[in-house]
């Protein structure tokens, strides 16, 4: 048994296997392959694909959960989604909170990757300082901003000692999705920054010191050599934090549970009420399907928009 | 300097460039110390609070002049945090472990065996880290409600049981050890479970520790999941029930006794980022930039 598998395993990957038929490669496929990748076949048929198809299933279906009948309702969901004010507004919330997120995460992030690049004097410090609130949970760090934010909370005490505020950071309905989105960027900025400063610790050297020859300064040498190398970390990071922040759920619900006016419904939390405290489980599935294709269609434009050959 | 605003970057840089160098530098140390500030500031701020007695809470010195534990002492009669941080400990402890076995045997077969289909199932994978976890949700929360797993420790162990992400990551460096290596293991009789186990994984310690602190991570700092399918407090975590404790009426407003339950909740996964730090940069940089 082994001896044949130690064949079996020595073979160099690809050559002639493309001509023979499927039986053929069955027949020469390493049985243990199959055994080893089983659990896993397992686990993404019952905690993947069921679940994904029944999400499917469920949007065209109303259900409460508690009783066993699910009629079929066809479109309805969707078509009543297509009238429901509010949930127009989660999703206008939610393109606030990207609007303000994004750009202001990367040009963080960024900023910060590439001051932590060069010799600093103590850079693990202010790299643990930048990254401290990356590895703490949200809905713990949300509780802590709640009282930063709140109107007698430590920010405006601040603003107060300098004779400014009180600023309604999350009671002023016109204010409340910024101040979330910048406790989000403070929240995400490290991981982001780790991404930009893994893409340039990869840029060789010898492309600055040539262009430093060539007389060009600190901002062409960004300009020119940087920004279009670090493309690939750009879309990352373009494409990471959209999906993160149409995922934004516990900022919310911690700090604001949707208001002032549902200035701070976000669609997460949207689909989060409808299911659990509303028990409509058919319409929660159909919010859940839109906003997979939507994540689905933004990212694809984004990569498409954004993506540029790179070479060295 | 605020006088005259520059009219060009270029002639921005010009200017500050006429500085002298120790200026320069001591500006650019003092701005990034602020920036550090910025984003320590609501750690100390949660400390400093919990620390602090009820007439001192909302005084803006950031270490207390009367230090005090009441405010643990608080958090311990009103909720059971202990049982909270065993169940975490447990519950994740568990999962991490399930994940570095499933996802190594698994990255393994992908990285190192011959089968028809292989290919194939490594796509599947790939497809399946971008799949929204909002669309999963409520056909999970279901699948739970019918296995009759609402308020247990399966509910949380068992659908994260495998991860996509430390298949891949396993998958990539498996594919980094020399064929001899496993070769002569076989020579001496060993079974792919025994060359796993005994030959890949000692080679592939910082692996194994970046793909378990993530794992622990994320389940630790989860709030979503648990609070849908556990509601009784025995089977509370400890993030789920701090962030429960602060913003439901248990609390009673206690700022002190919130942020002193916060503490305890976020210094555990402090203290593995500490320790851990060079594997979280490993972790970011070889699933983002390469994948």
């Amino acid at each position: 048994m082994t001896t044949r598998a130690a064949a079996r395993t020595a073979r160099p990957a690809g050559g002639d296997a493309h001509e023979e038929g499927p039986w053929a490669r069955l027949r020469r496929s390493n049985p243990i392959g199959y055994l080893f990748t089983l659990p896993y076949l397992v686990f993404f048929a019952v905690f993947v694909a069921y679940p994904a198809g029944f999400a499917v299933f469920l949007a065209f279906h109303n259900w409460n959960i508690v009783r066993p009948e699910k009629p079929f309702v066809g479109f309805a969901n969707f078509e009543r989604l297509f009238r429901d004010e509010l949930f127009w507004r989660a999703l206008y919330n939610t393109g606030v909170f990207l609007v303000v997120h994004i750009p202001l995460q990367i040009v963080v992030a960024l900023l910060l990757a590439v001051v932590l690049n060069q010799q600093l004097v103590a850079r693990g410090l202010f790299r643990v300082s930048f990254f401290l609130p990356y590895v703490t949970s949200g809905a713990i760090i949300s509780l802590v901003w709640l009282r930063l934010y709140a109107d007698d909370g430590l920010l405006n005490q601040l603003l107060a000692k300098a004779d400014l505020g009180p600023v309604g950071w999350l009671s002023n309905p016109n204010l409340a999705m910024t101040s979330i989105a910048i406790m989000a960027t403070w929240k995400n900025v490290g991981y982001y920054l780790m991404i930009f400063l893994a893409s340039l610790q990869g840029i060789p050297a010898q492309l600055y010191e040539e262009a430093s020859l060539n007389g060009a300064s600190q901002w062409q040498r960004f300009r020119y050599i940087t920004f279009p190398l670090l493309n690939p970390a750009f879309i990352l990071v373009v494409i990471l934090s959209t999906i993160g922040g149409f995922s934004l759920f516990v900022e919310p619900f911690v700090m604001t549970a949707g208001g002032p006016l549902d200035s701070t419904l976000s669609l997460v939390l949207y689909l989060y009420q409808q299911a659990f405290q509303f028990l409509r489980m058919g319409y929660a599935a159909a919010i859940g399907l839109v906003l997979a294709v939507l994540i689905f269609l933004v990212t694809v434009v984004q990569r498409r928009y954004l993506e540029r050959e790179v070479g060295y | 300097m605020s006088r005259s605003l520059p009219a060009s970057s270029q002639e921005l840089q010009r200017r500050v460039e006429a500085w002298p160098l120790r200026f320069r530098q001591l500006l650019f140390y003092a701005l990034l110390t602020l920036a550090a500030l910025t984003f320590l500031l609501p750690f100390l701020y949660m400390t400093s609070t919990a620390l602090k007695g009820p007439r001192e809470i909302y005084s803006l010195n950031l270490i207390p002049q009367q230090p005090t534990l009441e405010n643990f002492e608080a958090v311990f009669t009103q909720i059971p945090i202990g049982r909270a941080l065993f169940n975490s400990a447990f519950v994740y402890g568990l999962q991490t472990l399930s994940v570095l076995v499933f996802s190594s045997v698994v990255g393994y077969a992908l990285a190192r065996l011959r089968f028809f289909g292989r290919e194939f199932i490594f796509n599947v994978i790939l497809l399946t880290m971008m799949i929204p976890g909002q669309l999963l949700l409520i056909p999970l929360y279901i699948l739970i409600v019918n296995f009759g797993w609402s308020d247990s420790y399966q509910a949380l162990i068992v659908p994260g049981m495998v991860s996509a992400f430390g298949i891949f990551m396993f998958r990539q460096n498996f594919k980094t050890i020399p064929q001899e290596l496993l070769d002569a293991a076989r020579v001496d009789g060993a079974t792919d479970l025994g060359i796993l186990f005994r030959i890949v994984w000692p080679l592939s310690v910082p692996s194994l520790i970046t793909v378990g602190i993530f794992t622990f991570m994320g389940g630790w700092n989860d709030f979503l999941w648990p609070s849908i399918v556990n509601r009784d407090i025995s089977f509370q975590t400890l993030t789920q029930m701090v962030t429960l404790y602060g913003i439901g009426g248990q609390a009673g407003g206690q700022t002190g006794a919130v942020m002193a339950s916060s503490l305890i909740a976020v210094i555990p996964m402090i203290v593995v980022y500490l320790v851990f730090q060079r594997y979280y940069l490993e972790g970011i940089a070889s699933s983002g930039v390469k994948g």
